[in-house]
């Protein structure tokens, strides 16, 4: 049965036992009030670490299961869950967070990995007082509709920008040699890895190109 | 890049033209919340389920003992434990919530853990050990109509005396049934299709779709009000979750509460299918007396639940020199899976849009609805019109490359006109709107020079080639089935004059709450920040339709105003009497009451001194809303009536080039005029076409379905399974809403569903395609041209078209064009 399938991610902990569960016991800023509302198995067998994060500029230390992602880490132990899981495999782009300010999929990545790091998820960028400019660029160009992917869409402009900033090159750079410019193609091309259903990529390309000229 | 074509700014929320989405902030900031998001009751529990691998197969066993002792498990279900009925089928039987002694596809679900852990539920699932007796499973539709093996009955609409079928068996009947013995004005409608001067036929394939709501199907079920239960699911339709738990669970409704405040998409794939998870975490929660959350991996959700229906389509059409139709005959096949579920529907609409917007003359459309082992197929935006619009596309463009004239001329000579208005199945077209739109769209979109610049490119290109095609869109608006055609609300206004209302729509992101509170502010006078609406739930409004058939504003937005003028008259009424005014001098506007009173002098009273006022002398503050839609009606067995109150239209051109020897392509530009009568929200309606126009564009060209020899579905994920990425949409995209055309029906402010019409523009996309692989053989060949059209369906095409001789395999002389 595929629906079996062992997936990368359980095969780092195979071998020590079939019980599982995130394991969360941490001082966790906002959302993370009831972090651990959620009830876990014991955890004697499982290897566990912490894992010292800043997150939306606030330290945290976290003690998980070494096979969580960062996104459940962020979602389940956190309760940051304005970052999404469309597919949990590194397809959709809805877990997209910045990490030490560079966008990552969340789901491909397991929190242990990130010891020290700085991430900023979508709750970080801006409030509804204090929106970040991206932010109020997607309000004013409609640039959403079920809103499920926008969180992931503009941490993943966030980091685009921030690329072409840098002057890193893209496949829709026309000369490497020419620092890239924030065009509807670039954006396009840079902005491919977040998938949107309602297809709302024409406002969402006029709401990142209009913060750029911002 | 798009260009903004008067793309109202947002503005100020207080001036009710364009308000944003009323979750907008919540969508930036993260805050609004999906079910999965909110926080978690305590002793929550998970609940995972265990899929069959086989597409048809008798269960000889299911040993569940190892799941059962597996580390966090708290219940192992599976049919025998469910206390009402096994079966969450929507309309009709045939939709086992949990599989009974045999399974008929991959994918359907066999028993469910629940443990402690979602981790725990899922990997005890991996414990159990199945037996099947296999049996050969039917997997070609087209097979399984030559051998009866349909879920429902076929159905007829004719507009003339049939002749029973001889072309397959399947269709022959020599008794007539009363539908196809109806007699039209026409005469004998197979005569008129034969003496036709000429004729063109083919078969197409025109695949399904996966819905891929980017919020995977989820539902959370908990122990409610002592006796009850309360769940939480991302459904299109609640009243449905409500019913069906309430019967699987064998208790009475009024202990049963279905609630959404929000989906991640939905686009049909919520609206029947949301109820297999709603029953089986309710069954979980009833059984256990814990809250119980279920959410699957995309993969499961993939292959558990149903998708768009693929169709095989045929069609014989009959025209003349000029290209008119004269007659035509359209049988289409459905590909419905393994039960009902919403398949009639699906099926009569394909019928009801067999002739898209063109009269068809003579003619006669069959539907079928085929049974296969696999997922039932179901709703997705459009309801089976996509699919049935195809034939005629395909035939009008098939007609012109005979003719030799553009394909835009013989639409346009075919489009519905006074005196040519009535369709296939009686009913009239009222709004002659098609004609007009489509030449606006002509112009605008520079159709005519364009079409010349792209011969002369194609000319002297040699790989590269363009195609450009202008298709429309008629699409009837209300529920097929009529009683759906209803919808309530409830407003109340608090003492601080705040309102609050509650409909029976749901919110997936179509920014259909924004509407009805901006209609409900309207109606009241107030400014929008004052009006909120909060989660649809069955204990508000009681048995609701599905926010389906586009019809979510069309329907509650008018029950929330007849609730609003219940209060308004209320209101006014109180005043009137409490400060001696004149009873027509009243108005609310503004956040206030103004009037004059009995003595000619003018009053305002402030909104919320008003509401106190009324309360302190007990005036009702709330009211409820009623609306169903008038003069609709379908008479199935005469296969004739007004199944639609009206219909929405619009009209695309698209470009696009494709590279004929690795078969790539891109849509270059697309030119968009859609018909939204008098728009709620010109703001949300724009991205409703854009959105509709990019997903049918992933239909007809990179969302492929494939399912092995067994019957198993193979594109489980979206690395596989590919929907539009921000560089599919058109590069050069142009779209603008129809204006000054108010909706002739007297619907919500003269205003039309937007939901599902705006998909069904993508067509011109597939049209473009074929123009451009058409211009290798110097347009004078068809290329047949499957959907999905991915790049190696159209590199397939571009051979064909390569390898055959157009002397000799063109049917008629024609003039090659210039
Ligand atoms: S959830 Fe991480 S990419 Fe889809
Ligand atoms: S807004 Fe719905 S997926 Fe992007």
């Amino acid at each position: 049965m595929t629906e079996f399938r062992i997936s990368r991610r359980q095969m780092l902990a195979l071998g020590a036992s079939a019980t599982a569960g995130a394991v969360a016991s941490v001082a966790a800023p906002g959302a993370g009030a009831n972090a651990d509302s959620r009830p876990r198995e014991a955890v004697g067998l499982l290897p566990t670490s912490n894992v010292s994060l800043e997150i939306n500029g606030r330290a945290v230390v976290l003690q998980v299961d070494n096979r969580t992602t960062l996104l459940d880490a962020l979602r389940e132990q956190l309760r940051l869950t304005g970052t999404k899981k469309g597919c949990d495999q590194g397809q959709c782009g809805a877990c997209t967070v910045l990490l030490d300010g560079r966008r990552i999929n969340a789901c491909l990545t397991l929190a242990v990995m990130h010891e020290g790091a700085s991430i900023t998820t979508i709750e970080g960028l801006g409030t509804p007082d204090q929106l970040h400019p991206l932010q109020a660029a997607f309000v004013k160009h409609d640039g959403f509709q079920c809103g499920y992917c926008t969180p992931g869409q503009i941490c993943s402009a966030v980091g685009a920008l921030d690329e072409i900033e840098r002057g890193v090159p893209s496949f829709a750079s026309t000369d490497p040699a020419i620092a890239p410019q924030v065009t509807a193609a670039e954006i396009r091309e840079r902005m491919s890895g977040n998938l949107c259903r309602c297809g709302a990529y024409p406002n969402i390309v006029a709401a990142i190109i209009e913060t750029s000229e911002a | 890049m798009r260009s903004l074509i008067d793309l109202p700014a947002r503005r100020a929320s207080s001036d009710n033209v364009s308000p944003a989405h009323d979750s907008a902030i919540g969508h930036v900031t993260g805050r609004a919340s999906y079910i999965d998001d909110l926080s978690e009751p305590s002793g929550l529990l998970h609940l995972a389920i265990g899929l069959s691998t086989r597409a048809s197969a008798g269960l000889a066993s299911l040993a569940l003992d190892a799941v059962r002792r597996a580390p966090g498990v708290v219940e192992v279900l599976t049919a025998a434990d469910i206390p009402g009925h096994n079966e969450v089928g929507a309309v009709y039987p045939g939709d086992p919530l949990l599989a009974e002694g045999e399974v008929r596809y991959a994918g359907q679900a066999l028993f469910a853990v629940v443990a402690t852990s979602l981790r725990a539920a899922r990997q005890a699932i991996a414990l159990a050990s199945v037996e099947y007796v296999d049996r050969p499973p039917s997997l070609d539709p087209v097979e399984a109509i030559r051998q009866g093996l349909t879920v429902l009955p076929e159905h007829v609409q004719c507009r003339a005396t049939p002749a029973p079928l001889d072309r397959t068996g399947v269709l022959a009947d020599d008794n007539g049934t009363s539908e196809q013995r109806h007699a039209g004005p026409d005469g004998n409608w197979r005569q008129a299709l034969d003496a036709a001067p000429h004729h063109v036929e083919g078969e197409q394939f025109i695949g399904g779709q996966e819905h891929f709501y980017l919020e995977g199907q989820i539902a959370l079920a908990e122990p409610w009000e002592d006796d009850g239960l309360r769940i939480l699911t991302s459904s299109q339709h609640p009243s449905e979750v409500q019913k069906l738990v309430a019967e699987v669970l064998g208790l009475p409704l009024h202990r049963i509460v279905a609630e959404v405040r929000r989906m991640g998409g939905g686009f049909g794939g919520k609206e029947s299918q949301a109820a297999a998870l709603g029953a089986l975490a309710a069954l979980a929660a009833w059984r256990t007396g814990r809250a119980v959350k279920f959410r699957m991996p995309r993969e499961t959700d993939m292959r558990f639940t149903g998708k768009r229906h693929p169709f095989h389509n045929r069609y014989r059409i009959g025209f003349d020199d000029d290209g008119l139709i004269h007659g035509a005959e359209i049988e289409l096949i459905g590909d419905c899976g393994h039960s009902p579920d919403l398949s009639e529907g699906v099926v009569d609409r394909a019928m009801f849009h067999a002739d898209n917007a063109y009269y068809l003359g003579s003619a006669r459309v069959i539907g079928h609805r085929a049974m296969t082992h696999t997922a039932s197929n179901t709703a997705f935006r459009g309801f089976g019109g996509p699919q049935g619009m195809m034939p005629i596309e395909n035939a009008l463009d098939d007609i012109a490359r005979r003719l030799g004239l553009d394909p835009l001329d013989v639409r346009k000579r075919n489009l519905y006109a006074p005196g040519r208005d009535e369709t296939h199945y009686g009913q009239r077209i009222e709004q002659h709107l098609i004609q007009s739109l489509v030449e606006q769209l002509e112009r605008d979109s520079d159709y005519r020079t364009r079409r010349e610049r792209i011969r002369q490119y194609n000319a002297a290109s040699p790989v590269v080639k363009r195609g450009l095609a202008l298709t429309p869109v008629k699409f009837g608006i209300s529920f097929t089935a009529a009683h759906l055609n209803q919808a309530g609300a409830l407003v109340r206004i608090y003492t601080d004059g705040s309102v609050l209302a509650n409909h029976g729509g749901t919110e997936m992101g179509q920014g259909l709450h924004t509407k009805v509170c901006q209609v409900v502010a309207r109606e009241l006078g107030l400014p929008l920040e004052l009006v909120r609406i909060s989660a649809t739930r069955t204990d508000k409004v009681p048995n609701t339709s599905p926010t389906a058939a586009s019809s979510g504003a069309d329907l509650n937005a008018m029950a929330a105003r007849e609730a609003a003028l219940t209060l308004r008259s209320r209101l006014y009424a109180f005043a009137a009497k409490r400060h001696a005014l004149a009873p027509d001098s009243l108005a609310l506007a503004d956040g206030e009451l103004r009037a004059t009173t009995l003595e000619g002098e003018s009053f305002r009273l402030d909104w919320a001194a008003l509401v106190q006022q009324a309360y302190m002398a007990r005036v009702a503050l709330f009211a409820e809303g009623h609306y169903s839609t008038p003069k609709i009606g379908y008479d199935k067995r005469a296969a004739r009536g007004r199944p639609f109150y009206y219909f929405a239209y619009g009209a695309a051109v698209s470009e696009v080039e494709i590279d004929s020897l690795s078969g790539e392509y891109r849509v270059v530009r697309a030119d968009i005029l859609h018909d939204v009568g008098e728009s709620l929200n010109p703001a949300i309606d724009l991205g409703q076409v854009e959105g509709g126009y990019i997903q049918g564009l992933g239909w007809l060209t990179s969302e492929e379905l494939k399912w092995n020899a067994e019957g198993q579905l193979t594109t489980v994920n979206p690395s596989t399974y590919k929907i539009p990425a921000f560089d599919d949409a058109p590069i050069d995209f142009r779209v603008a809403l129809l204006e000054g055309h108010p909706n002739s029906e007297a619907t919500i402010y003269r205003s039309k569903a937007v939901g599902e019409p705006p998909f069904m523009l993508a067509i011109s996309a597939w049209a473009a395609l074929r123009d451009a692989i058409s211009s290798i053989g110097g347009y004078r060949l068809n290329p047949r041209l499957d959907t999905p059209a991915t790049p190696e369906r159209v590199l397939f095409a571009c051979q064909a078209m390569r390898e055959s001789d157009p002397a000799k395999t063109s049917r008629v002389a024609v003039q090659a064009q210039p």
